[in-house]
Protein backbone atom coordinates (compact mmCIF):
# COMPACT_ATOMS: atom_id res chain seq x y z
CA UNK A 1 0.00 0.00 0.00
CA UNK A 2 2.73 2.49 0.43
CA UNK A 3 4.23 2.47 -2.53
CA UNK A 4 0.59 2.97 -4.25
CA UNK A 5 0.41 5.97 -2.05
CA UNK A 6 3.59 7.14 -2.34
CA UNK A 7 3.21 7.24 -6.71
CA UNK A 8 -0.26 8.63 -6.32
CA UNK A 9 0.83 11.50 -3.97
CA UNK A 10 4.33 11.86 -5.83
CA UNK A 11 2.52 12.19 -9.06
CA UNK A 12 -0.29 15.40 -8.24
CA UNK A 13 1.95 16.82 -5.44
CA UNK A 14 5.53 16.42 -6.63
CA UNK A 15 5.93 20.59 -5.66
CA UNK A 16 4.41 20.06 -2.20
CA UNK A 17 6.16 17.26 -1.04
CA UNK A 18 9.61 17.93 0.41
CA UNK A 19 10.55 14.29 2.13
CA UNK A 20 9.21 10.95 1.84
CA UNK A 21 10.08 8.23 4.60
CA UNK A 22 9.16 4.83 5.34
CA UNK A 23 10.35 3.81 8.81
CA UNK A 24 9.43 0.77 10.87
CA UNK A 25 6.66 0.09 8.06
CA UNK A 26 5.07 3.85 8.85
CA UNK A 27 4.88 5.99 5.67
CA UNK A 28 5.03 9.70 5.89
CA UNK A 29 5.26 12.96 4.05
CA UNK A 30 7.40 16.20 5.05
CA UNK A 31 4.56 18.69 3.35
CA UNK A 32 5.06 22.59 2.62
CA UNK A 33 2.58 24.35 4.78
CA UNK A 34 0.43 26.51 1.98
CA UNK A 35 0.14 23.16 0.72
CA UNK A 36 -1.51 20.93 3.19
CA UNK A 37 -4.85 21.63 2.85
CA UNK A 38 -5.13 20.76 -0.97
CA UNK A 39 -2.84 17.88 -0.36
CA UNK A 40 -5.63 17.06 2.91
CA UNK A 41 -8.54 17.15 0.66
CA UNK A 42 -7.04 15.13 -2.23
CA UNK A 43 -6.01 12.19 0.30
CA UNK A 44 -9.57 12.54 1.84
CA UNK A 45 -11.65 13.01 -1.32
CA UNK A 46 -9.68 10.50 -3.81
CA UNK A 47 -11.74 7.28 -4.13
CA UNK A 48 -8.82 4.63 -3.74
CA UNK A 49 -6.91 6.39 -1.68
CA UNK A 50 -9.70 7.57 0.59
CA UNK A 51 -8.34 8.38 4.10
CA UNK A 52 -11.79 9.34 5.25
CA UNK A 53 -10.68 9.64 9.29
CA UNK A 54 -8.25 12.15 10.82
CA UNK A 55 -7.26 10.52 13.81
CA UNK A 56 -4.20 12.41 15.67
CA UNK A 57 -2.89 15.97 15.14
CA UNK A 58 -0.02 17.06 17.74
CA UNK A 59 3.01 19.15 17.69
CA UNK A 60 6.71 18.76 18.15
CA UNK A 61 9.08 21.32 18.80
CA UNK A 62 12.27 20.90 17.20
CA UNK A 63 14.37 23.81 19.61
CA UNK A 64 16.83 24.30 17.45
CA UNK A 65 16.64 23.56 14.11
CA UNK A 66 14.97 25.45 11.32
CA UNK A 67 12.29 25.21 11.00
CA UNK A 68 11.49 24.66 14.80
CA UNK A 69 8.30 23.25 15.04
CA UNK A 70 6.37 20.22 13.48
CA UNK A 71 2.69 19.70 13.03
CA UNK A 72 1.86 16.17 12.72
CA UNK A 73 -1.42 14.89 11.75
CA UNK A 74 -2.15 11.02 11.10
CA UNK A 75 -5.35 9.88 8.68
CA UNK A 76 -7.03 6.83 8.76
CA UNK A 77 -8.41 4.95 5.53
CA UNK A 78 -10.77 2.90 6.79
CA UNK A 79 -11.10 1.31 3.30
CA UNK A 80 -7.64 0.66 2.74
CA UNK A 81 -6.48 0.19 6.14
CA UNK A 82 -3.68 1.99 6.21
CA UNK A 83 -2.48 4.71 7.88
CA UNK A 84 -0.37 7.95 6.16
CA UNK A 85 1.70 10.74 8.75
CA UNK A 86 1.77 14.47 7.60
CA UNK A 87 4.40 16.62 8.92
CA UNK A 88 4.77 20.41 8.22
CA UNK A 89 7.20 22.72 9.29
CA UNK A 90 6.75 25.83 11.16
CA UNK A 91 9.24 29.07 11.62
CA UNK A 92 10.47 29.88 15.45
CA UNK A 93 8.50 33.01 14.44
CA UNK A 94 4.73 33.22 14.19
CA UNK A 95 4.68 29.41 13.68
CA UNK A 96 1.29 29.36 11.62
CA UNK A 97 -0.73 26.86 9.42
CA UNK A 98 -4.14 26.55 7.44
CA UNK A 99 -6.80 24.94 10.03
CA UNK A 100 -7.93 21.02 9.16
CA UNK A 101 -11.53 22.33 11.06
CA UNK A 102 -13.31 23.08 7.48
CA UNK A 103 -12.21 19.48 6.59
CA UNK A 104 -12.40 17.39 9.61
CA UNK A 105 -14.35 18.74 12.40
CA UNK A 106 -12.39 16.29 15.35
CA UNK A 107 -9.63 19.09 14.35
CA UNK A 108 -10.92 21.49 16.42
CA UNK A 109 -9.85 20.16 20.19
CA UNK A 110 -6.38 18.43 18.51
CA UNK A 111 -5.60 22.05 17.52
CA UNK A 112 -6.53 24.33 20.20
CA UNK A 113 -4.36 22.02 22.08
CA UNK A 114 -1.62 22.15 20.26
CA UNK A 115 -2.08 25.38 20.20
CA UNK A 116 -2.26 25.82 24.14
CA UNK A 117 0.87 23.63 24.68
CA UNK A 118 2.57 25.26 21.25
CA UNK A 119 1.67 28.42 20.59
CA UNK A 120 1.49 27.46 16.84
CA UNK A 121 -1.28 29.35 15.39
CA UNK A 122 -4.11 27.38 12.79
CA UNK A 123 -5.44 30.17 10.73
CA UNK A 124 -9.11 29.76 10.27
CA UNK A 125 -9.67 28.19 13.13
CA UNK A 126 -13.26 29.30 14.59
CA UNK A 127 -12.41 29.36 18.27
CA UNK A 128 -8.38 29.30 19.32
CA UNK A 129 -8.30 29.41 22.65
CA UNK A 130 -6.19 27.19 25.45
CA UNK A 131 -7.88 24.36 26.36
CA UNK A 132 -6.01 22.71 29.10
CA UNK A 133 -3.78 25.06 30.78
CA UNK A 134 -6.19 27.95 31.72
CA UNK A 135 -7.13 31.36 30.08
CA UNK A 136 -4.70 33.76 31.89
CA UNK A 137 -1.75 30.93 31.43
CA UNK A 138 1.53 32.93 29.97
CA UNK A 139 3.85 30.50 27.74
CA UNK A 140 2.94 27.09 26.30
CA UNK A 141 4.05 24.45 28.49
CA UNK A 142 5.48 22.12 26.17
CA UNK A 143 7.77 24.29 24.31
CA UNK A 144 11.10 22.59 24.61
CA UNK A 145 12.79 26.17 26.59
CA UNK A 146 9.88 25.98 29.16
CA UNK A 147 11.49 23.91 32.20
CA UNK A 148 9.62 21.25 34.01
CA UNK A 149 8.01 23.25 37.27
CA UNK A 150 7.67 21.58 40.66
CA UNK A 151 6.20 22.53 43.91
CA UNK A 152 8.64 22.99 46.82
CA UNK A 153 7.83 20.60 49.53
CA UNK A 154 7.58 21.93 52.91
CA UNK A 155 9.53 20.08 56.00
CA UNK A 156 9.51 21.01 59.76
CA UNK A 157 13.30 21.67 59.48
CA UNK A 158 12.55 24.53 57.02
CA UNK A 159 8.59 25.02 56.11
CA UNK A 160 9.09 28.96 57.50
CA UNK A 161 11.47 29.71 55.13
CA UNK A 162 9.32 27.71 52.40
CA UNK A 163 5.94 28.93 53.11
CA UNK A 164 7.58 32.79 52.50
CA UNK A 165 8.72 31.76 49.28
CA UNK A 166 5.02 30.46 47.83
CA UNK A 167 2.69 32.91 46.85
CA UNK A 168 -0.43 32.01 48.53
CA UNK A 169 1.67 32.91 51.91
CA UNK A 170 0.92 36.39 50.32
CA UNK A 171 -2.53 36.62 50.14
CA UNK B 1 -20.18 23.41 8.68
CA UNK B 2 -22.37 24.58 11.04
CA UNK B 3 -23.89 22.12 12.66
CA UNK B 4 -20.82 20.26 13.45
CA UNK B 5 -19.58 23.34 15.49
CA UNK B 6 -17.80 22.70 18.56
CA UNK B 7 -18.29 26.07 20.95
CA UNK B 8 -15.42 26.81 23.27
CA UNK B 9 -17.19 28.04 27.12
CA UNK B 10 -16.76 31.62 26.06
CA UNK B 11 -18.81 31.24 22.71
CA UNK B 12 -21.58 30.47 25.21
CA UNK B 13 -20.76 32.76 28.00
CA UNK B 14 -19.78 35.96 26.15
CA UNK B 15 -23.51 36.63 24.55
CA UNK B 16 -24.66 36.20 27.93
CA UNK B 17 -22.91 38.84 29.53
CA UNK B 18 -23.30 41.07 26.90
CA UNK B 19 -26.97 41.21 27.63
CA UNK B 20 -28.38 38.08 25.48
CA UNK B 21 -31.82 37.57 26.08
CA UNK B 22 -34.41 34.57 25.99
CA UNK B 23 -32.11 32.11 27.37
CA UNK B 24 -30.16 31.26 30.24
CA UNK B 25 -26.72 30.31 30.53
CA UNK B 26 -26.18 27.03 33.92
CA UNK B 27 -23.30 25.98 34.54
CA UNK B 28 -22.79 22.50 35.11
CA UNK B 29 -20.08 21.27 36.92
CA UNK B 30 -16.97 20.76 37.42
CA UNK B 31 -18.43 19.20 41.04
CA UNK B 32 -21.11 17.40 39.59
CA UNK B 33 -21.83 13.74 40.26
CA UNK B 34 -22.95 13.15 36.71
CA UNK B 35 -19.98 14.68 34.74
CA UNK B 36 -17.98 11.45 35.78
CA UNK B 37 -15.15 13.57 36.97
CA UNK B 38 -14.48 17.27 36.97
CA UNK B 39 -15.77 17.74 33.71
CA UNK B 40 -17.17 21.23 33.90
CA UNK B 41 -20.23 21.78 30.67
CA UNK B 42 -21.56 25.66 30.16
CA UNK B 43 -25.31 24.92 28.99
CA UNK B 44 -27.43 27.40 27.25
CA UNK B 45 -31.41 26.79 28.22
CA UNK B 46 -33.90 27.56 26.78
CA UNK B 47 -36.90 26.18 29.37
CA UNK B 48 -35.68 22.69 29.84
CA UNK B 49 -34.26 22.05 26.34
CA UNK B 50 -30.54 22.51 25.92
CA UNK B 51 -29.67 25.47 22.68
CA UNK B 52 -25.74 24.70 23.42
CA UNK B 53 -23.01 23.11 25.65
CA UNK B 54 -19.79 23.65 25.43
CA UNK B 55 -17.57 21.46 27.61
CA UNK B 56 -14.60 23.31 29.54
CA UNK B 57 -12.01 21.00 30.58
CA UNK B 58 -8.63 20.68 31.65
CA UNK B 59 -9.17 20.42 35.60
CA UNK B 60 -7.57 17.15 35.69
CA UNK B 61 -4.62 18.51 33.73
CA UNK B 62 -1.30 17.21 35.19
CA UNK B 63 0.94 17.79 32.50
CA UNK B 64 1.75 13.88 31.56
CA UNK B 65 3.51 14.30 28.13
CA UNK B 66 5.91 17.29 29.43
CA UNK B 67 6.78 14.46 31.94
CA UNK B 68 7.32 11.62 30.12
CA UNK B 69 9.65 13.59 28.44
CA UNK B 70 11.98 13.60 31.57
CA UNK B 71 11.71 10.13 32.50
CA UNK B 72 13.26 6.97 30.91
CA UNK B 73 11.41 4.83 28.42
CA UNK B 74 10.38 2.47 31.06
CA UNK B 75 10.07 4.87 33.78
CA UNK B 76 7.14 6.65 31.85
CA UNK B 77 5.04 3.20 31.59
CA UNK B 78 4.06 4.36 35.08
CA UNK B 79 2.53 8.03 33.57
CA UNK B 80 0.45 6.24 30.93
CA UNK B 81 -1.58 3.99 34.05
CA UNK B 82 -2.82 7.19 35.14
CA UNK B 83 -4.42 9.21 32.37
CA UNK B 84 -7.59 6.76 31.58
CA UNK B 85 -7.35 4.77 35.24
CA UNK B 86 -10.26 2.42 34.65
CA UNK B 87 -8.21 1.10 31.72
CA UNK B 88 -4.26 1.35 33.27
CA UNK B 89 -3.67 -1.80 30.99
CA UNK B 90 -4.98 -0.61 27.44
CA UNK B 91 -2.58 2.55 28.28
CA UNK B 92 0.30 0.62 29.16
CA UNK B 93 0.22 -1.91 26.49
CA UNK B 94 -0.67 1.05 23.49
CA UNK B 95 2.81 3.00 25.05
CA UNK B 96 4.94 -0.41 24.91
CA UNK B 97 3.83 -1.23 21.75
CA UNK B 98 4.99 2.62 20.40
CA UNK B 99 8.04 1.34 21.95
CA UNK B 100 8.30 -1.55 20.86
CA UNK B 101 7.83 -0.61 17.27
CA UNK B 102 11.03 1.87 17.67
CA UNK B 103 13.45 -0.32 18.99
CA UNK B 104 11.89 -3.80 16.68
CA UNK B 105 11.83 -6.19 19.73
CA UNK B 106 10.02 -9.13 20.00
CA UNK B 107 8.07 -9.88 22.16
CA UNK B 108 7.35 -13.86 23.68
CA UNK B 109 4.41 -15.47 23.08
CA UNK B 110 3.52 -16.02 26.71
CA UNK B 111 3.86 -12.06 27.26
CA UNK B 112 1.38 -11.33 24.32
CA UNK B 113 -1.15 -13.58 24.97
CA UNK B 114 -1.00 -12.37 28.38
CA UNK B 115 -1.61 -8.99 27.01
CA UNK B 116 -4.74 -9.61 25.44
CA UNK B 117 -6.07 -11.31 28.11
CA UNK B 118 -5.47 -8.59 31.00
CA UNK B 119 -6.46 -5.92 27.76
CA UNK B 120 -9.58 -7.88 27.58
CA UNK B 121 -10.58 -7.92 31.30
CA UNK B 122 -9.81 -4.42 31.39
CA UNK B 123 -12.62 -3.53 29.06
CA UNK B 124 -14.88 -5.73 30.92
CA UNK B 125 -13.83 -3.71 34.29
CA UNK B 126 -14.11 -0.30 32.40
CA UNK B 127 -17.55 -1.54 30.98
CA UNK B 128 -18.93 -2.31 34.52
CA UNK B 129 -17.95 1.04 35.94
CA UNK B 130 -19.82 2.49 32.75
CA UNK B 131 -22.70 0.51 33.29
CA UNK B 132 -22.87 1.03 36.76
CA UNK B 133 -22.71 4.72 36.80
CA UNK B 134 -24.61 5.21 33.98
CA UNK B 135 -27.67 3.21 35.62
CA UNK B 136 -27.44 5.36 38.71
CA UNK B 137 -27.27 8.40 36.25
CA UNK B 138 -30.51 7.34 35.98
CA UNK B 139 -31.84 6.43 39.40
CA UNK B 140 -31.64 2.76 39.55
CA UNK B 141 -28.89 2.34 42.46
CA UNK B 142 -28.42 -1.39 42.77
CA UNK B 143 -26.66 -1.82 38.93
CA UNK B 144 -24.39 0.20 40.68
CA UNK B 145 -23.46 -2.29 43.22
CA UNK B 146 -23.42 -5.57 41.11
CA UNK B 147 -20.90 -3.71 38.55
CA UNK B 148 -18.61 -3.06 41.18
CA UNK B 149 -18.76 -6.26 42.45
CA UNK B 150 -17.86 -7.84 39.35
CA UNK B 151 -14.70 -5.82 38.83
CA UNK B 152 -13.86 -6.01 42.10
CA UNK B 153 -13.06 -9.57 40.78
CA UNK B 154 -11.19 -8.03 38.01
CA UNK B 155 -8.86 -5.89 40.13
CA UNK B 156 -8.37 -8.99 42.29
CA UNK B 157 -6.77 -10.56 39.15
CA UNK B 158 -4.54 -7.81 38.52
CA UNK B 159 -3.37 -7.58 42.39
CA UNK B 160 -2.60 -10.78 42.03
CA UNK B 161 -0.20 -10.15 38.86
CA UNK B 162 1.17 -6.99 39.47
CA UNK B 163 0.71 -6.05 43.15
CA UNK B 164 -1.53 -3.31 42.31
CA UNK B 165 -5.50 -3.16 41.89
CA UNK B 166 -5.36 0.13 39.70
CA UNK B 167 -2.10 1.78 38.80
CA UNK B 168 -0.63 -1.60 37.21
CA UNK B 169 2.41 -0.56 35.45
CA UNK B 170 2.45 -4.50 34.10
CA UNK B 171 3.40 -4.61 30.61
CA UNK B 172 6.71 -3.11 30.56
CA UNK B 173 8.82 -2.85 27.03
CA UNK B 174 9.26 -6.06 25.62
CA UNK B 175 7.00 -7.93 27.85
CA UNK B 176 5.63 -8.44 31.01
CA UNK B 177 7.15 -6.81 35.08
CA UNK B 178 6.88 -10.20 35.83
CA UNK B 179 5.39 -13.86 35.20
CA UNK B 180 2.27 -14.86 35.89
CA UNK B 181 1.26 -16.48 38.77
CA UNK B 182 0.49 -20.04 39.16
CA UNK B 183 -3.03 -19.67 40.65
CA UNK B 184 -3.92 -17.25 38.07
CA UNK B 185 -5.61 -19.71 35.43
CA UNK B 186 -7.51 -20.71 38.25
CA UNK B 187 -8.62 -17.14 39.36
CA UNK B 188 -9.28 -16.38 35.86
CA UNK B 189 -11.61 -19.37 35.05
CA UNK B 190 -13.46 -18.62 38.32
CA UNK B 191 -14.48 -15.38 37.15
CA UNK B 192 -15.36 -16.58 33.75
CA UNK B 193 -17.61 -19.40 34.81
CA UNK B 194 -19.49 -16.85 36.47
CA UNK B 195 -19.38 -13.91 33.92
CA UNK B 196 -21.55 -14.85 31.37
CA UNK B 197 -24.47 -15.34 33.83
CA UNK B 198 -23.94 -12.35 35.69
CA UNK B 199 -24.64 -10.42 32.22
CA UNK B 200 -27.40 -11.91 31.49
CA UNK B 201 -28.89 -10.53 35.10
CA UNK B 202 -27.25 -6.95 33.99
CA UNK B 203 -29.65 -7.69 30.83
CA UNK B 204 -32.45 -8.87 32.39
CA UNK B 205 -32.49 -6.05 34.48
CA UNK B 206 -32.62 -3.12 32.24
CA UNK B 207 -32.75 -3.94 28.44
CA UNK B 208 -36.81 -4.25 28.94
CA UNK B 209 -37.11 -2.08 31.43
CA UNK B 210 -39.93 0.58 30.49
CA UNK B 211 -38.27 2.78 32.37
CA UNK B 212 -35.05 2.88 30.98
CA UNK B 213 -36.21 2.39 27.72
CA UNK B 214 -37.88 5.72 27.86
CA UNK B 215 -34.58 7.24 28.86
CA UNK B 216 -32.64 5.99 26.20
CA UNK B 217 -34.33 4.82 23.25
CA UNK B 218 -34.07 7.77 20.29
CA UNK B 219 -32.22 9.77 22.86
CA UNK B 220 -28.86 11.72 21.85
CA UNK B 221 -28.45 10.25 18.02
CA UNK B 222 -25.41 10.46 15.98
CA UNK B 223 -25.11 9.71 12.44
CA UNK B 224 -22.26 7.64 11.35
CA UNK B 225 -20.85 10.44 8.78
CA UNK B 226 -21.09 12.86 11.80
CA UNK B 227 -19.41 10.33 14.22
CA UNK B 228 -16.56 9.98 11.59
CA UNK B 229 -16.18 13.63 10.99
CA UNK B 230 -16.06 14.64 14.38
CA UNK B 231 -13.49 11.44 15.20
CA UNK B 232 -15.40 9.36 17.88
CA UNK B 233 -14.28 6.51 17.45
CA UNK B 234 -14.84 2.56 20.14
CA UNK B 235 -18.25 1.84 20.85
CA UNK B 236 -19.96 5.34 20.35
CA UNK B 237 -18.70 4.88 16.37
CA UNK B 238 -20.04 1.47 16.30
CA UNK B 239 -23.11 2.16 17.89
CA UNK B 240 -23.54 4.42 14.75
CA UNK B 241 -23.11 1.15 12.35
CA UNK B 242 -19.55 1.68 11.62
CA UNK B 243 -17.71 -1.57 12.58
CA UNK B 244 -14.46 0.11 13.08
CA UNK B 245 -12.76 -2.10 15.23
CA UNK B 246 -8.46 -1.79 15.67
CA UNK B 247 -8.72 -5.10 16.66
CA UNK B 248 -10.24 -6.54 13.91
CA UNK B 249 -9.29 -4.29 11.01
CA UNK B 250 -5.49 -3.25 12.16
CA UNK B 251 -4.88 -6.45 14.20
CA UNK B 252 -2.05 -5.91 16.89
CA UNK B 253 -0.51 -8.81 19.80
CA UNK B 254 -2.07 -11.24 18.01
CA UNK B 255 -6.13 -10.47 17.99
CA UNK B 256 -6.17 -11.91 14.24
CA UNK B 257 -5.48 -15.55 15.92
CA UNK B 258 -8.86 -15.00 18.44
CA UNK B 259 -12.40 -15.65 17.30
CA UNK B 260 -14.34 -13.00 18.36
CA UNK B 261 -17.31 -10.48 16.48
CA UNK B 262 -17.44 -6.64 16.32
CA UNK B 263 -21.02 -5.63 18.03
CA UNK B 264 -22.61 -2.78 16.47
CA UNK B 265 -25.81 -1.05 16.19
CA UNK B 266 -27.65 1.22 13.85
CA UNK B 267 -29.27 4.30 15.39
CA UNK B 268 -26.47 5.54 17.35
CA UNK B 269 -28.78 7.01 19.96
CA UNK B 270 -28.26 5.91 23.77
CA UNK B 271 -29.70 2.34 24.16
CA UNK B 272 -27.33 1.74 21.34
CA UNK B 273 -24.19 2.61 22.69
CA UNK B 274 -25.70 0.73 25.88
CA UNK B 275 -26.27 -2.15 23.68
CA UNK B 276 -23.05 -2.46 22.02
CA UNK B 277 -21.28 -2.28 25.10
CA UNK B 278 -23.01 -4.90 26.62
CA UNK B 279 -21.90 -7.21 23.65
CA UNK B 280 -18.87 -5.98 23.68
CA UNK B 281 -18.17 -7.15 27.35
CA UNK B 282 -19.76 -10.72 26.29
CA UNK B 283 -16.94 -11.03 23.63
CA UNK B 284 -14.21 -9.89 25.07
CA UNK B 285 -15.32 -13.04 27.68
CA UNK B 286 -14.98 -14.83 25.20
CA UNK B 287 -11.34 -13.58 23.92
CA UNK B 288 -10.44 -14.10 27.48
CA UNK B 289 -11.18 -17.80 27.65
CA UNK B 290 -9.27 -18.08 23.95
CA UNK B 291 -6.32 -16.31 25.75
CA UNK B 292 -6.63 -18.40 29.03
CA UNK B 293 -7.01 -21.97 26.95
CA UNK B 294 -3.83 -20.67 24.71
CA UNK B 295 -1.73 -19.85 27.57
CA UNK B 296 -2.52 -23.44 29.13
CA UNK B 297 -1.32 -24.74 26.05
CA UNK B 298 1.44 -22.78 26.04
CA UNK B 299 3.30 -23.52 29.50
CA UNK B 300 5.58 -21.91 31.36
CA UNK B 301 8.08 -20.33 29.01
CA UNK B 302 9.79 -16.55 29.11
CA UNK B 303 7.39 -13.79 29.68
CA UNK B 304 9.92 -11.19 28.62
CA UNK B 305 12.14 -10.43 25.90
CA UNK B 306 15.85 -11.92 25.90
CA UNK B 307 17.16 -9.07 24.71
CA UNK B 308 19.37 -8.21 27.55
CA UNK B 309 19.71 -4.51 25.95
CA UNK B 310 16.05 -3.79 26.43
CA UNK B 311 14.99 -6.20 29.71
CA UNK B 312 16.62 -6.71 32.76
CA UNK B 313 18.44 -10.02 33.03
CA UNK B 314 17.04 -12.03 36.19
CA UNK B 315 18.01 -11.38 39.39
CA UNK B 316 19.40 -14.64 40.20
CA UNK B 317 21.99 -14.15 37.05
CA UNK B 318 23.21 -11.13 38.46
CA UNK B 319 24.57 -12.78 41.39
CA UNK B 320 27.19 -14.77 39.48
CA UNK B 321 27.27 -13.44 35.79
CA UNK B 322 29.43 -9.97 35.79
CA UNK B 323 28.09 -9.04 32.18
CA UNK B 324 24.23 -9.26 33.58
CA UNK B 325 25.13 -6.87 36.44
CA UNK B 326 26.46 -4.59 33.89
CA UNK B 327 24.02 -4.97 31.50
CA UNK B 328 21.46 -4.70 35.13
CA UNK B 329 23.52 -1.48 36.24
CA UNK B 330 23.00 -0.09 32.26
CA UNK B 331 19.61 -0.56 32.24
CA UNK B 332 18.55 1.07 35.32
CA UNK B 333 21.12 3.87 35.28
CA UNK B 334 20.50 5.11 31.51
CA UNK B 335 17.94 3.31 29.66
CA UNK B 336 17.92 1.88 26.17
CA UNK B 337 17.81 3.90 23.15
CA UNK B 338 15.72 3.57 20.48
CA UNK B 339 16.80 4.77 17.31
CA UNK B 340 16.43 8.25 15.92
CA UNK B 341 12.66 8.11 14.43
CA UNK B 342 9.05 8.37 15.58
CA UNK B 343 6.44 5.68 15.63
CA UNK B 344 2.79 5.98 16.06
CA UNK B 345 0.74 2.69 17.42
CA UNK B 346 -3.15 2.83 17.66
CA UNK B 347 -4.83 0.37 20.32
CA UNK B 348 -8.38 -0.14 20.79
CA UNK B 349 -9.24 0.86 24.48
CA UNK B 350 -12.36 0.33 25.98
CA UNK B 351 -13.17 3.78 25.16
CA UNK B 352 -11.97 3.82 21.47
CA UNK B 353 -8.65 4.63 19.87
CA UNK B 354 -5.50 5.51 22.12
CA UNK B 355 -3.06 6.12 20.24
CA UNK B 356 0.95 6.85 21.41
CA UNK B 357 3.17 8.97 18.92
CA UNK B 358 6.73 8.70 19.97
CA UNK B 359 9.63 10.40 18.88
CA UNK B 360 13.13 9.04 19.93
CA UNK B 361 16.23 11.59 19.15
CA UNK B 362 18.44 8.38 20.22
CA UNK B 363 18.19 9.25 23.97
CA UNK B 364 17.16 7.60 26.63
CA UNK B 365 14.18 9.90 27.05
CA UNK B 366 10.92 10.34 24.90
CA UNK B 367 12.03 13.23 22.73
CA UNK B 368 8.35 14.01 21.91
CA UNK B 369 5.35 11.98 23.53
CA UNK B 370 1.94 12.64 22.76
CA UNK B 371 -1.09 10.23 24.02
CA UNK B 372 -4.01 10.21 21.55
CA UNK B 373 -6.88 9.61 24.02
CA UNK B 374 -10.49 8.73 22.78
CA UNK B 375 -12.22 10.58 25.67
CA UNK B 376 -10.60 13.70 24.96
CA UNK B 377 -11.58 13.26 21.14
CA UNK B 378 -15.10 11.49 21.78
CA UNK B 379 -15.84 14.62 24.01
CA UNK B 380 -16.59 17.16 21.02
CA UNK B 381 -19.45 15.01 19.56
CA UNK B 382 -20.83 16.37 22.96
CA UNK B 383 -22.39 19.45 22.29
CA UNK B 384 -23.52 18.00 18.55
CA UNK B 385 -25.10 14.96 20.25
CA UNK B 386 -26.72 17.56 23.32
CA UNK B 387 -28.38 20.13 21.23
CA UNK B 388 -31.78 20.30 21.35
CA UNK B 389 -32.69 17.62 24.23
CA UNK B 390 -33.46 18.08 27.50
CA UNK B 391 -31.14 18.77 30.47
CA UNK B 392 -31.62 15.35 32.42
CA UNK B 393 -30.70 13.99 28.95
CA UNK B 394 -27.29 15.25 28.86
CA UNK B 395 -26.85 13.25 31.76
CA UNK B 396 -27.56 10.29 29.91
CA UNK B 397 -25.25 11.37 27.27
CA UNK B 398 -22.55 11.89 29.12
CA UNK B 399 -22.83 8.57 30.75
CA UNK B 400 -23.25 6.94 27.33
CA UNK B 401 -20.27 8.33 25.48
CA UNK B 402 -18.17 7.69 28.44
CA UNK B 403 -15.47 9.90 28.88
CA UNK B 404 -12.85 9.83 31.54
CA UNK B 405 -11.61 13.26 32.82
CA UNK B 406 -8.00 11.63 32.96
CA UNK B 407 -7.84 10.35 29.96
CA UNK B 408 -9.41 13.68 28.56
CA UNK B 409 -6.69 15.99 30.26
CA UNK B 410 -4.06 13.99 31.04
Amino acid sequence: MNTTVISRVQAEFAEAITETREFRGDLSFRVRPEALLELVEFLRTDAELSYNFLENLTGVDYLGRDPRFEVVYHMLSHKNRHRVCLKVGLPEHRPHVATLTGIFPTANYQERETFDMYGIIFEGHPSLQRILMPEDWIGHPLRKDVPLGYEEVAFTINEQQVYERKTFAEE
Amino acid sequence: MTILSIPSPREITQPALDGKQGTMVLNMGPHHPSTHGVLRLVVELDGETVVNVAPDIGYLHTGIEKTVESKTYQKAVVLTDRMDYLAPLSNNLGYVMAVEKLLQCEVPARAQVARVLLAELTRIGSHLIWLGTHVLDLGATSMFMYGFREREQILDIFELVSGARMMTSYFRVGGLAYDLPTEFPATVQEFLNQMPARIDEYDGLLTNNPIFLERMVGVGKLNAEDALALGVTGPALRATGVAWDLRKDMPYTGYETYEFNVPIAQNGDNFDRYIVRMAEMRESVKIVQQALNRLLDLGPGPYITTDRKIAPPPKSEITHSMESLIHHFKLWTEGFKPPIGDAYVAVESPRGEFGCYIVSDGSPKPYRCHFRTPSFVNLQALPHMGRGCLVADLVTLIATLDPILGDVDR
